[in-house]
């Protein structure tokens, strides 16, 4: 059976403290997936269009995004989005009003959305200019990538 | 006296943070300013003590819609202050890039933001829901001008290849050519775009606005020009201080600008349309014909209609350097600091984008101005409102709100760079 070909896209600006999360699964999963020509990883800043052009042909995408949520910092939130769209409490994550739910809302409009996609929400700690990960943040992306590698690994079995 | 209060609380598709405040009283428009409440952000001090090779990278962070229009005023500022001058394949170049930042940049404006006022959406996604097909259309520009600023500037935003006296690496003519059929799928787009929003319904108004904009004797102006009025300006770019003065407002951590002479003016493409539409590309002209827009365009709503045309000219003219494009070799000229005032202005997609820099010996940025579309723009948003908005007093409280959503979305605002946006206060009997 050929497995769907999967696409990771970590999301975030790597300046602003923990908004680098994604950036930093990204890079987290490009060491360890490097031997795997059927997943593909790649950095995001999070324009939605771009996200949308990023989504379309593929059958199965992961979203890694920091979300100031309220949530505890350093916990992460998995979402399926193939058919519903993120909770309202995430609608706003870029302060430009269109981020990752408009792209996914878009690209399912547009008929575009993969299949399979499912977003990954690390809750920052702090997203100050300049900022390295916070310790707890950091904790949860080696996390996250771990989840993900497990993850792939069982699609192999 | 009575009062009706409308209120909004974030006003959508606009760039950044901030809001809309409207007093009716006695049936009368009695004020209406535009909040800017994003906080102050500090560039021009950021720069300070900065090295002159610095600013095209620093400056290119104001914002993620148009770094490109803030890499093009800071390298020229730059190079007029060290006396550098570029070769004509760099300059070349640079308009590609520019050709590409203005693609991305109306054509995310054009669909995803203002043509859902026109439609009766209330954003992009709804328009997509029932027209996929037109949206698509809209998001396969922007992908093409993406990929002209991928290439030329070496990622899509916030290019990293733009230096002071030209470019780190030149792109070949054979990486280029790559480039042409997306292009002229693009044009094509462009030219369907334009006979589209052409077709929407438009408030019957016009406003005598002071146009301001540069002006080249050859080309539709980016980087290059004189900065030139419907009302007799004509300037160097040297002489922006003389002629034009920002002012603080209290509603708006963004400083205000008028020509000191006359007061309020109008810069963006309908003021480069009407001042330049001489140097537009035939097929660009033809199909403002087709469509019956004159050579001057007054009606802001009619902005859309302009917006597109330009993306015609962007596509034709990004396939016309193509076509006779020679890889500036070396890349870039050389430069040397040394101490000196620089002043530029180029046509950022949103209008002119005014920048100065005093430097030191050593090529220390002493002193920054940077004066952005947007703020320029304000208090002829406000004008505009005020000026429009009484002949729409009947509309029902939520058709209002929108209206008035659209008038300032005619200006394609960019509140992150004129320090954010928007919500909507409108205070009427």
């Amino acid at each position: 059976m050929t497995e769907p070909r999967k696409l990771i896209i970590g999301v975030g600006n790597p300046d602003r403290g923990d908004d680098g999360a994604g950036f930093a699964v990204a890079a987290r999963l490009r060491e360890c997936l490097d031997h795997r020509d059927d997943v593909r990883v790649m950095q995001h800043w999070g324009e939605s269009t771009g996200l949308v052009d990023a989504m379309t042909g593929w059958g199965n995408v992961l979203i890694v995004d920091a979300a100031r949520s309220g949530a505890i910092p350093g916990s992460c939130r998995t979402f399926d989005v193939g058919e519903t769209g993120l909770p309202s409490d995430l609608a706003d994550m870029s302060s430009h009003g269109f981020g990752i739910p408009q792209a996914i809302e878009l690209a399912r409009a547009l008929g575009t959305l993969p299949a399979h996609c499912r977003v990954y929400a690390i809750e920052g700690a702090t997203f100050n200019p300049g900022a390295p990960l916070s310790d707890v943040v950091q904790a949860a992306v080696e996390d996250v990538a771990r989840e993900i590698m497990q993850s792939l690994e069982s699609v192999d079995a | 006296m009575t009062t009706r209060t409308i209120k909004v609380g974030a006003l959508a598709r606009v760039e950044g943070e901030g809001a809309l405040k409207v007093t009716i009283r006695d049936g009368k428009v009695k004020h209406a300013e535009l909040n800017i409440f994003e906080p102050p952000r500090f560039f021009e001090g950021f720069l300070q003590g900065r090295a002159f090779t610095e600013a095209p990278d620093i400056t290119a962070r104001i914002c993620g819609i148009c770094p490109v229009a803030y890499q093009m005023s800071a390298v020229h500022a730059m190079e007029a202050a060290i006396g550098a001058t570029i070769t004509p394949e760099i300059r070349a170049l640079r308009r590609l890039l520019y050709c590409g930042e203005w693609i991305e940049s109306h054509g995310l404006h054009v669909y995803m933001l203002h043509a859902p006022d026109f439609l009766g959406y209330p954003g992009a996604i709804e328009l997509a829901n029932d027209e996929p097909e037109i949206v698509k259309r809209g998001l396969a520009m922007k992908k093409a001008g993406n990929a002209i600023v991928a290439m030329v500037g070496g990622r899509e935003i916030h290019p990293v290849n733009i230096k002071v006296g030209g470019f780190y690496k030149a792109p070949s003519k054979k990486a280029l050519n790559g480039l042409v059929e997306k292009l002229k799928q693009g044009r094509d787009i462009a030219l369907d775009t334009v006979r589209w929003v052409a077709g929407f319904d438009f408030p019957d108004v016009e406003r005598d606005y002071e146009f301001v904009s540069l002006s080249h004797p050859d080309e539709y102006p980016f980087n290059e020009g004189r900065i030139i009025s419907n009302r007799g300006l004509d300037i160097d770019a040297t002489a922006y201080p003389d002629h034009f003065e920002e002012f603080h407002m209290p509603q708006s951590t963004a400083l205000h600008s008028r020509i000191k002479e006359r007061g309020f003016y109008f810069c963006g493409p309908m003021a480069r349309y009407s001042l330049n539409f001489s140097k537009l590309p035939d097929i660009a002209k033809d199909v403002a014909k087709e469509v019956g827009l004159g050579t001057v365009c007054k009606n802001p709503y009619q902005s859309i209609i302009v917006r597109s045309i330009e993306l015609v000219f962007a596509f034709d003219e990004a396939l016309r350097i193509i076509d006779g494009y020679q890889p500036p070799d070396p890349p870039s000229v050389p430069i040397a600091a040394r101490a000196g005032v620089g002043h530029a202005a180029t046509e950022a997609p949103r209008g002119m984008l005014y920048h100065r820099y005093q430097l030191a010996e050593d090529g220390a940025i002493e002193h920054a101005t940077i004066i952005p579309p947007t703020s320029q723009n304000q208090a002829t948003i406000e004008e505009d409102l005020t000026t429009f908005i009484p002949q729409w007093l009947n509309m029902n409280d939520d058709d209002l709100r929108w209206r008035c959503e659209q008038t300032v979305r005619n200006y394609d605002p960019c509140i992150s760079c004129a320090t954010h946006f928007l919500k909507l206060d409108i205070d009427r009997d």
